[in-house]
């Protein structure tokens, strides 16, 4: 294993993640507390872009119903909260379990079709989640629910206080990149990949590519759901906007912007996404303006997203 | 049973069936022919009720302010093909869907910054805003208005595809795009007036409705996922399927809307089917998208001879 | 960015600044969120439009500091209202936090105000549950509770002796809280009900529910959709021949944003309408008067009960601040002096429950055209006088 970095943009996502692991020292010297909270919650979408980018990035598969997920994990925080228990093992328990079985029983129809049929069904499913909690009053309805309490875990795990909770998110963030990392280059990845340029090839392989996908898109569910599970936790508040369909169109925002296909890259989208929805809109009310003309020109001339931008500087042989 | 107000609910169904049906034709077409995803579709839809708005504040016409609307939309809908989706055709489905994303956010904040976020009322002529008679029955006449206008439109529709040389290449078009090419015909020009004619034809539908619900700012963004939905259970590219799926959507929510809580009051307490069926008949939509990709991906009418 | 001398600059400061007290504050910072972007963004132009009224009256100063005002704009959304208030309390460190026009947005974003230390006052919203068990002594309300308006509906209803009644509302928790207050009062028959579809997509075309409502022969219809919904319910309502035949009675729907669009969509249909409130701008009261006056004359528009929660807002905090002599770091005191309520309020004289939440009349105001034509809102009579909310012996305040 190398020490050092050998690419441009390898270089920059490592000064990144040390720029993260210190962020609350930075922040407390400056004494900007707010800032931390802006990037505990970019973090946290990052966690969510990043499980996207797993299916959709690597796989192929588009779905425009992934907050439907950070929905699920963020009430499995709520409702048992609501009946006051407040285990955090229980809660992240669940959340797995949910969300898992959730992913499993719609991949299984999903994972039928293919392209923009792929994106429909996602919409619809999500649709209807999202419809379901609209209607159940008991938890608020659309109104939502406060959370009283974080999670509770033994104490070198709280999360109570905002750094507590920063450097949970930041371990999540982290294990999430390193499973992925080892994922998709795996035989598991390369299957995944494969079958997003030909599955025909890949089934003549001998691999069932509809099990490889299913489990994929399990396994992003799952992360996807842990998001949803630590945004429950950092707003102290849920309501089912969390995973209306323009949530999730925002997420796939990030995983492009940053540069889907890529470990880092929706990480950096996330950021840049945050950053900008935060700072434009303290220029002018009408920042949507600046922001729709940013989208357009980033499909139109900037290829590969921010990603592709940094690898440009990396050399000829190193790229790849 | 209630037989004049299931006859007006039915109406009412035809109503937002044609409605849907003048968004999702020109979505399944510019889906189909150039397989190009146009989620700013919508915008046209609310462009064109503010357009037709503006003049009718001023002239006090309605047709004046309809036919501005509807040159507007086509220039407008011309401009968007022309600039920017022209260069994305051989680009895959998501950087479709960031940029007409992108378009949405630009479309929506130049109507708050023109127009300013509170809506525009559009004034009927006295004659539209009663009510007709007929026997027992009274219908808004309004609406009555809309189902003929949408009908009219369908007829048109159907006259132009299936009779004319521009039909012929459409329908070519949208079963097999290659061929079309390969025979010379100026695929650009073709294009760029789908497109033109599918923006002006959500246009229309946003002036239509316009008197009702006023125009707004997003308007278009709410109804977009539904004719969304009609394109697909109807098959992309099929006309037929756009039409018969959204009279089929637009019966569907309306009647959903009127007699679920009945129907779901059979078999649970009052208060759990209040709750329900409004929830329930929200998702309908949905479900039978679900089910219909579930069964069959191709839409309920895919266009003849497509892959 | 300033990041840079910040960090030099507070470094030098801790140091110089070790061991000492907290200068006295010169300024009051008010943080405002409200809603400036999405169709919604309309009220939150009024409500600002209210606030920087309310400044220029008291010249911006509350006592002998200045007022810094600092806006922010929750998209509608739960999540960029926490994010936003944490900026104001976290980045900003305002001494209160103000505005909030949805329930959601304000729940989501109540405990990290409250967390902090900071006073919260709603100008708009009033969740039951704020009202009730979530009540915390340093939260204020300059609006109402959201059963107390349709409450005095369904009493003036009673009172007019109206038999069958037909309910119409958003489905959503504050749709439900309405009607849910109408039912409380009204001892008549509800006939027929209808909960639409709300949110991003909400529905606004509502031929099947008018059509179900005209078929049950009700002698009235109570509605509640705020926004531009209800604008689009009171053109489906004359286009559907009902006018004259099922009288119109509503909350928080019919206000001055949907007025002079009705007016210009020539919907005649809406005038004579009831609706409840506790507050008109033709309120005969001095601080009324010189508010509405000077909104038209700024303006050239009628404020909305929007912005007349805002202006009140502002004239609450500066009652507290000239209280304490603008020692801001006196919780205590400020926080009685607001309980009090002692200032001229554009409602009149009201006083605070235990919840902190007004108590307060409520009057019937009908659609009237004033002297030079506009559409506006005029008292007839008082329905419920010093009304309290029913979730104040919820609170353990």
């Amino acid at each position: 294993m190398r020490i050092l970095p050998r690419t441009v943009s390898a270089t920059v996502y490592t000064g990144f993640l040390v720029l993260l692991a210190i962020a609350p020292w930075i922040f407390s010297v400056i004494d900007e507390p707010f800032y931390l909270d802006l990037l505990s919650r970019g973090l946290i979408l990052a966690v969510a872009a990043l499980s996207l980018n797993l299916i959709l990035g690597y796989g192929g598969m588009v779905s425009l119903g992934h907050a439907a997920y950070i929905g699920i994990g963020a009430y499995c925080v709520g409702i048992p909260a609501y009946y006051d228990f407040y285990n955090g093992w229980l809660h992240l328990g669940l959340t797995v379990l949910v969300s898992g079985l959730f992913a499993l029983v719609t991949g299984a129809i999903c994972l039928r079709t293919k392209g923009v049929y792929f994106i429909m069904i996602t919409l619809a499913f999500s649709q209807m989640v999202y419809f379901t909690f609209v209607s159940l009053e008991e938890y608020g309805g659309d109104d939502g629910l406060v959370i009283y309490l974080r999670s509770e875990f033994p104490t070198w795990l709280s999360m109570d206080s905002p750094v507590a909770l920063y450097y949970w998110i930041f371990t999540v963030l982290l294990i999430t990149l390193f499973f992925i990392h080892r994922l998709v280059h795996a035989r598991f990845g390369r299957v995944i990949v494969g079958s997003r340029f030909n599955e025909d090839r890949m089934q003549s392989l001998g691999y069932s590519t509809y099990r490889y996908r299913l489990s994929c898109y399990v396994i992003s569910g799952v992360i996807c759901g842990i998001a949803g599970m630590l945004l429950g936790n950092f707003t102290s508040f849920i309501s089912p906007e969390m995973m209306g369909w323009t949530r999730s169109g925002e997420l796939i925002f990030m995983v492009v912007m940053g540069g889907a296909g890529t470990l880092f890259g929706p990480l950096v989208g996330t950021a840049a996404f945050v950053f900008l929805e935060e700072f434009l809109s303290r220029i002018t009310i009408y920042w949507h303006l600046i922001f729709g003309l940013m989208l357009i020109a980033l499909v139109l001339f900037g290829k590969g997203g921010i990603h592709g931008w940094l690898s440009a500087f990396d050399s000829e042989e190193e790229r790849g | 049973m209630d037989w004049n107000l299931l006859i007006t609910q039915v109406l009412n169904g035809l109503q937002l069936g044609l409605l849907l049906f003048l968004l999702a034709s020109g979505l399944t077409l510019i889906f189909g022919i150039m397989d190009f995803i146009n989620l700013s579709h919508g915008s046209f839809y609310m462009i064109g009720a503010y357009f037709c708005g503006t003049v009718v504040s001023m002239s006090g016409s309605l047709l004046s302010g309809i036919v501005v609307g509807l040159i507007c939309t086509f220039a407008i809908g011309a401009a968007v093909e022309w600039f920017i989706a022209r260069r994305l055709y051989r680009s895959d489905h998501l950087d479709h869907v960031l940029v007409t994303f992108g378009l949405i956010l630009v479309f929506d904040t130049l109507v708050h910054m023109v127009w300013g976020a509170a809506g525009m009322a559009i004034p009927l002529p006295e004659v539209l805003n009663g009510q007709v008679s007929l026997g027992t029955l009274v219908l808004p006449t309004y609406r009555l208005v809309i189902i003929m206008s949408g009908l009219l439109v369908a007829a048109i529709l159907y006259i132009m595809v299936s009779k004319t040389r521009l039909g012929m290449l459409i329908r070519a078009g949208a079963s097999n795009r290659t061929m079309v090419e390969a025979l010379g015909v100026n695929i650009n020009k073709l294009f760029l007036i789908v497109f033109a004619i599918g923006a002006t034809m959500s246009g229309f539908a946003g002036m239509l409705i316009a008197p009702i619900t006023e125009a707004s700012i997003g308007m278009g963004n709410e109804i977009i996922i539904i004719a969304f939905v009609v394109v697909i259970v109807g098959g992309i590219g099929s006309i037929k399927g756009a039409f018969y799926a959204a009279l089929i959507i637009g019966l569907m929510d309306t009647l959903g809307r009127s007699y679920l809580d009945d129907v779901l009051e059979l078999s649970m307490p009052t208060k759990y089917a209040e709750t329900a069926a409004p929830a329930l008949s929200a998702m309908l939509v949905y479900i039978l998208m679900a089910v219909v990709l579930a069964f069959r991906p191709q839409g309920l009418f895919p266009p003849a001879g497509s892959k | 960015m300033k990041i840079i001398p910040k960090l030099v600059g507070s470094a030098l400061l801790a140091t110089a600044m070790a061991g000492a007290g907290m200068a006295q504050a010169d300024s009051v910072k008010i943080g405002f969120v409200t809603t400036l972007t999405t169709p919604a963004g309309v009220i939150g132009a009024d409500i600002q439009d209210a606030v920087n009224l309310a400044l220029e009256h008291i010249d911006n100063k509350m006592g002998s500091l200045d007022v810094e005002l600092i806006m922010e704009d929750d998209g509608f959304k739960p999540d960029i209202g926490k994010q936003k208030t944490d900026k104001l309390v976290k980045q900003d460190d305002v001494d209160f936090v103000v505005g909030y026009i949805w329930s959601h947005v304000l729940l989501a974003s109540m405990k990290s105000a409250l967390d902090a230390g900071k006073f919260l006052i709603s100008a708009n919203a009033g969740p039951s549950k704020i009202a009730g068990e979530l009540c915390h002594e340093n939260f204020f309300s300059t609006s109402w509770q959201n059963d107390q308006t349709p409450m005095a509906m369904g009493e003036y209803l009673s009172q007019q002796g109206v038999k069958s009644l037909y309910i119409m509302a958003p489905n959503y928790a504050a749709g439900k809280d309405m009607v849910a207050g109408v039912e409380k009062t009204f001892k008549g028959n509800v006939v027929g009900k209808d909960f639409t579809k709300w949110g991003a997509d909400a529905q606004l075309d509502f031929s099947a529910e008018l059509a179900k409502a005209k078929a049950s022969g009700a002698e009235g219809i109570f509605i509640f959709y705020p926004g531009k919904a209800g604008g689009a319910f009171i053109k489906q309502y004359q286009q559907a021949g009902l006018q004259g035949v099922m009288p119109l009675y509503t909350v928080f729907t019919v206000d001055a944003i949907a007025l002079p669009k009705l007016q210009a969509g020539g919907l005649e249909g809406v005038l004579g309408s009831k609706m409840t409130q506790f507050w008109s701008p033709d309120l005969d009261i001095a601080a009324n008067k010189k508010f509405v006056d000077g909104f038209l004359a700024k303006y050239d528009r009628y404020p909305s009960f929007y912005a007349a929660q805002a202006y009140d807002s502002i004239m609450l905090i500066k009652s507290a601040v000239e209280a304490v002599d603008g020692n801001l770091g006196d919780m205590d005191g400020l926080r009685a002096a607001m309980k009090a309520a002692d200032y001229d309020s554009v409602r009149g004289k009201y006083t605070y429950g235990n919840n902190h939440m007004p108590i307060q009349n409520f009057y019937l105001r009908e659609v009237v055209k004033d002297d030079q034509g506009r559409w506006t809102t005029k008292i007839v009579s008082t329905v419920l006088e010093n009304h309290q909310d029913p979730y104040a012996a919820e609170c353990a305040l």
